[in-house]
């Protein structure tokens, strides 16, 4: 009898492994192994040229703190990230929070437009943002022209291109968090507000208390992927502002660290320094990460 | 789902009823509906651009529409003369190929997780939910570096290999099937169904919503990806639609008219699946931020 139970039990476990089998295996190849083999890396001068690849201890991280290209890659991401996610997240909440008014007529076809360029391609929105930004003839200077004023050069300005680039990530990641908002807005039950409003509770009094703590999971979803995607973007700066091949737009301003890292890699040839550069960003989500949940979590608790 | 949940409330505490509140509810669909305008502008004249010539493009003020002057020739040229219509194919090719990849790996893990209890067990989720966290840009140095070893520089096996699995998809599978009620597995197993009929004939119908969200985002992120063809192909047979269009550009300088051309040819395929189940779409990105 207990033979056969244990003959059961190793049948399950068998299977276990089977249907398990695939999957683990190509995460240990296509994941785990290349994120030892990109350490591997980053200790050693290595290109993509065969020769010898000599140890070079942590001389790469130690470039990245000397080299000003990199501190201006760093830099340019933070501001990114800085500008697109809060903005990007007021807007979202606040239209949501008008979406979910009960009765409200056309909802489900407004919530589709908001959320058609959420599928848009990268690439493709980016041509039609340089035309957008076109300081001649493109939409947005047109725009401000009917208020009689004048327009920056956009893509062509070193102030200007970083923004130009942020404003369309808000534009197209707005229907994702309002949809995630919406959500998480539907999920709190009505009759907390209406139980505060007896007790002479104001709409702001509402939002304060009750919307505020009892979305905060969703604001932390939204925040956190929204940081970590922010940090990780790369094809709307190398699109909007190349020029004659090299992307990152007018002295540097849309240099971000992901083409940093593939510039340094694939086509400077070093691909020990770019395997650094990659962990720095790393390190840099993953403590940006962990703060976000510290801070918000806390914040949950007295909230 | 939100109207049905409304109790009865006394008639004096029903906001719908008072001036205030329709006042509000106008001035929101106003809101809503210039922000509307604005979020497709960028879209409805990529479209209406990709069908005028250069010279209505680039004209001062901007013209929005010329329905007179409107004609295929830009898509003509983008699809046949630049070679569009190879690059989509390699673009359908791959993702289908990715996507079809990530659903059979992501559920057949999220099975063995929802359904047995096996020695190691945690420290296999584990080492799946430290790799979730894991950048692209980290691995992808040794991932082409191991794709130069075997050869799959420059072809469509270099494309798709690193996207066989996602950590993601395997977590999401995991969380939706553990929720699935073990009784209705059972019931197979006493009528001595195969653990393979159990997976295929009753977790996967199941597991309907989350294989749909699943679908969804893997198609898109393969269609829409940039930076891994960019480092993987050179050469021109193999590119994929991003890749086209930024190329293609280089030797089309300030070619608005085929640039928008060619953008709708890579949106219009995904905006007509996404109308066509849109509710899928949306319950799909709903759902992740919730599981989340």
């Amino acid at each position: 009898m207990a033979w056969s139970v244990s003959k059961l039990r190793r049948r399950e476990i068998l299977w276990a492994y089977a249907f398990l089998g695939p999957a683990f295996f190509f995460l240990l190849v296509l994941i785990v192994f290349p994120i030892l083999f990109a350490f591997w890396i980053s200790l050693h001068d290595w290109s993509l040229i065969p020769r010898d690849f000599p140890w070079i201890g942590l001389e790469n991280y130690a470039e990245a703190f000397r080299d000003a290209l990199t501190r201006k890659s760093l830099g340019n991401t933070l501001y990114y990230t800085v500008g697109v996610v809060p903005v990007g997240m007021a807007l979202a909440l606040a239209l949501a929070m008008i979406l979910n008014q009960d009765r409200l007529p056309l909802r489900t076809s407004l919530r589709t437009v908001y959320f058609i360029p959420v599928i848009t391609s990268w690439v493709a929105v980016s041509f039609v943002w340089i035309w957008m930004f076109e300081p001649r003839w493109g939409l947005v200077n047109a725009f401000l022209g009917w208020f009689n004023l004048t327009g920056p050069k956009w893509l062509a300005s070193p102030d200007w291109a970083l923004p130009a680039i942020m404003i369309v990530a808000i534009w197209k990641g707005l229907g994702f968090s309002m949809v995630i908002f919406l959500a998480g807005l539907q999920g709190i039950p009505r009759e907390l507000y209406e139980a505060a409003k007896i007790d002479g509770a104001n709409r702001w009094n509402g939002f304060r208390h009750i919307t505020f703590p009892l979305l905060n999971p969703t604001i932390v979803f939204i925040t956190v992927t929204g940081v970590i995607g922010s940090l990780q973007v790369f094809t709307p700066a190398v699109i909007m502002t190349t020029t004659q091949g090299e992307a990152g737009g007018p002295i540097n301003s849309t240099r971000v660290m992901v083409y940093h890292i593939y510039a340094t890699a694939f086509r400077y040839n070093n691909l020990g320094y770019g395997a650094a550069l990659a962990f720095i960003l790393f390190a840099l989500i993953l403590a940006i990460t962990l703060v976000q949940l510290r801070l918000t979590q806390r914040e949950f608790e007295y909230g | 789902m939100t109207a049905s949940s409304v109790p009865a409330v006394p008639p004096a505490t029903s906001r719908r009823a008072t001036p205030w509140a329709l006042a509000g509810k106008i001035l929101g669909l106003l809101v809503l509906g210039l922000g509307g305008v604005w979020m497709l502008l960028p879209l409805i004249w990529m479209l209406s651009a990709s069908l005028m010539p250069l010279s209505e493009v680039i004209k001062v003020p901007p013209v929005w529409f010329a329905p007179n002057k409107y004609s295929v020739g830009n898509f003509m040229e983008v699809w046949f003369d630049v070679g569009f219509w190879r690059f989509a194919l390699n673009s359908s090719f791959i993702a289908l190929t990715i996507t079809a990849c990530q659903l059979l790996t992501s559920t057949m893990a999220g099975f063995a997780f929802a359904r047995y209890e096996f020695p190691g067990r945690t420290v296999i989720f584990i080492v799946i939910l430290s790799t979730l966290m894991i950048p692209f840009q980290v691995i992808m140095i040794p991932l082409f570096i191991m794709m130069a070893r075997l050869g799959l520089v420059n072809t469509y096996g270099g494309l798709i290999i690193p996207a066989l699995v996602t950590p993601f998809g395997i977590f999401l599978m995991r969380q939706f099937m553990l929720g699935v009620p073990k009784s209705l597995l059972e019931a197979g197993r006493i009528d001595g169904a195969s653990e393979v009929y159990i997976y295929a004939r009753i977790m996967l119908p199941l597991s309907k919503p989350a294989i749909a969200a699943l679908t969804i985002f893997t198609f898109l992120a393969a269609w829409d990806d940039f930076l891994w063809p960019l480092i993987i192909i050179n050469s021109k047979e193999r590119w994929t639609l991003p890749i086209a269009m930024s190329r293609f550009t280089e030797q089309y300088i300030a070619q608005t008219h085929l640039q928008m051309a060619g953008a709708a040819v890579m949106f219009l395929p995904v905006l007509i699946v996404f109308l066509l189940m849109q509710r899928n779409f949306i319950e799909g990105v709903a759902m992740t931020g919730l599981k989340g």
